[in-house]
């Protein structure tokens, strides 16, 4: 326990002196590509709740996350802009702004776990799918949130700090719930569903629990995302987004959580080192032709991705 | 009621094009279970292949019947050997593995398709060559019916009927219903399983090709990224009307093309790709094996 305490201090600190250092060593670019890959690792980690232990194929992910970043950025704007925010308070305000949205999102995260009950495979797939176009194409008639136009006037409230704090919480639930008899319980519908239900598992409470988690972290990485530039824009968020995410996935491996860290940063890196590269393939991101390439080789070769069920770890394997 | 019989009309004979395509996806599905999302994007190529051709060919120029017939049953080929190629270099080696990885290899065909063609065609929209003159054939009072409209809905059936007829009357044809009944048996039956799916996405491929050009009869602009979208309602089509079953997918295209008019017409546009996966959650929550499929018990 005091251990526990000890390592919650220590990376409160590392990351709050990181907040203090970043800024100023790292020009904002950079500064900003690094508060992406955060970003990046919490919706990979949270994809791979779904995906990765529970094995139910959502490609919808895009749509929490959007569902996030609209309610949060609609809380602190509406909400809590108005009154006056002090160094102090700032925080506090960013904190609920963010968890207001992870909850809306879970709650949507609910309503498309339920027919995930009946539906399975690929058919799921194209269902989430379609929830998040639906919520993308709802935010964009909602003229309150800016509709097309996009929603503006956001404040920056999105710093080393809290994406950093969020990306530590949101990999350690991952880690204690994969190591859990709740994680067990994933992986088991995982790898038959039929026999896991014949020992005892609550298939269906199981699956929907994990669209929740899965949506109330992707919740979160949709209101830090909203706070990074203080824009946002329906066009952020089509199924494209969604395959992001599936990719980070694939590539890390179903079900690896470090693997999902590793390879949703080297995307998000990637997206960065070839933006160059677009002035001699005409404005076309280089990424999305290499993303497939290494999509299919990595099917054929490595169908379980790079990491397959392991995960780095400090530890000896006992 | 007029502008509601012009809405039908224009929904008709867009619902005839996602028929064309809807037969790809449910063919494949009858026979792999797996979604070709590449489907759509073959669609996509089917019309800048036509555009190729066109130009090439000098037929851009100088519109004639003759000139689009070559154009089509050109693009046709190319699109039949992609559909080949797809199926030997990505599925095939895949195809013992778990459905998800298949799915996830056809994500990876689709976005290579995509991004390759942004790449190989120039991201801004061209312009089909305009290959017939546009002419109003029929008007009643408000109510007009293009020659477009009547080409569409024509050519649609005319393919319609041949594929009903490649399936249901002849040797491929039942060879590939009894491949999509079940894979060994079919090979215990002497039949080459390689061969009939090689066949199966050569034709659906063809049919992709001849919506792709269709379409661009009426709505000429092309631009490498319209395959998805397109692609995704076609697939709609085929699950509303059944997945694996042939007339079901032209009832789900039919109903798809006009409920999208209607939906265009009376409410907003912006709503319109909404309504293809409201359709569907719909259907799959109501009634899973489509208007005109069969319920099965769900096997364990």
């Amino acid at each position: 326990m005091k251990r526990n305490l000890l390592l919650f201090c220590i990376i409160i600190g590392l990351l709050l002196g990181g907040n203090f250092l970043f800024p100023l060593g790292l020009n904002p670019y950079f500064y900003l590509i690094l508060i992406m890959c955060g970003v990046n690792i919490i919706l990979g980690v949270s994809l791979n709740i779904i995906n990765g232990m529970a094995g139910q194929f959502s490609m919808g992910h895009a749509g929490f996350m959007a569902v996030g970043a609209y309610t949060s950025a609609a809380v602190t704007y509406y909400g809590l802009l108005p009154h006056a925010s002090s160094y102090f308070t700032q925080p506090i305000f960013f904190l609920i702004s963010v968890l207001a949205g992870a909850l809306v999102s879970a709650l949507f995260g609910y309503v498309v776990g339920l027919p995930s009950l009946r539906l399975r495979g690929d058919y799921l797939g194209i269902v989430t799918l379609g929830f998040g176009e639906i919520i993308r194409v709802i935010i964009l008639n909602m003229n309150v949130l800016g509709g097309a136009r996009g929603f503006t006037g956001i404040p920056i409230w999105s710093n080393f700090f809290w994406v950093g704090f969020f990306v530590v919480m949101v990999v350690m639930v991952s880690f204690r719930l994969r190591n859990s008899y709740h994680g067990r319980a994933l992986f088991s519908i995982r790898e038959d569903e039929v026999a896991s239900e014949a020992m005892g598992i609550n298939i269906s409470g199981y699956k929907v629990r994990a669209f929740v988690l899965s949506s109330f972290f992707a919740g979160i990485a949709g209101g830090l995302f909203a706070h990074i530039q203080g824009y946002l824009d329906p066009g952020t968020f089509t199924f494209l987004k969604s395959f992001d995410a599936i990719i980070i996935v694939v590539l890390g491996g179903m079900g690896s959580i470090s693997g999902a860290v590793v390879a949703a940063t080297v995307t998000t890196i990637l997206l960065e080192a070839l933006r160059e590269l677009q002035r001699f393939t005409g404005g076309v991101d280089l990424r999305m032709i290499i993303y497939p390439v290494v999509l299919l080789s990595l099917m054929l070769a490595r169908p379980q991705g790079l990491f397959g069920n392991k995960e780095l770890s400090l530890r000896k394997k006992r | 009621m007029e502008v509601f019989l012009q809405h039908i009309i224009n929904g008709l004979s867009m619902g005839s094009v996602y028929g064309l395509v809807a037969l790809g996806y449910t063919m494949v599905y009858g026979i792999l279970k797996l979604i070709n999302f590449a489907h759509g994007d073959v669609y996509m190529l089917g019309a800048y292949f036509g555009f190729f051709f066109a130009h090439k060919l000098g037929f851009a120029e100088t519109p004639s019947l003759f000139g689009i017939v070559v154009v089509l049953i050109l693009s046709m080929i190319s699109c039949g050997i992609v559909g080949f190629l797809i199926e030997r270099l990505a599925y095939r080696p895949l195809r013992h593995m778990p459905r998800i990885n298949l799915l996830i290899t056809a994500i990876g065909v689709s976005l290579l398709l995509e991004n390759g063609g942004q790449m190989l065609f120039g991201v801004d929209p061209k312009f089909f060559p305009e290959m017939i003159e546009s002419k109003i054939l029929f008007s009643f009072g408000e109510v007009s019916i293009s020659n477009f409209q009547v080409i569409i809905v024509a050519v649609s059936m005319i393919f319609m009927i041949l594929i009903q007829f490649v399936i249901f009357r002849t040797r491929v044809g039942k060879a590939m219903q009894a491949v999509s009944f079940n894979h060994t048996y079919a090979s215990l039956m002497g039949i080459n399983i390689d061969r009939i799916i090689s066949f199966t996405f050569v034709l659906g491929s063809m049919l992709a090709a001849v919506g792709g050009i269709l379409v661009r009869l009426a709505y000429p602009k092309i631009d490498p990224l319209m395959g998805i979208v397109f692609g995704l309602k076609a697939f709609v089509a085929a699950v509303l009307g059944g997945i694996g079953n042939i007339p079901g997918a032209i009832v789900g295209a039919m109903i798809m093309g006009l409920s999208e008019e209607m939906v265009v017409g009376y409410l907003s546009s912006t709503y319109r790709d909404a309504l293809a996966f409201l359709l569907l959650i719909l259907i799959l929550l109501l009634r899973p094996a489509g208007l005109l499929g069969k319920k099965s018990a769900e096997k364990v």
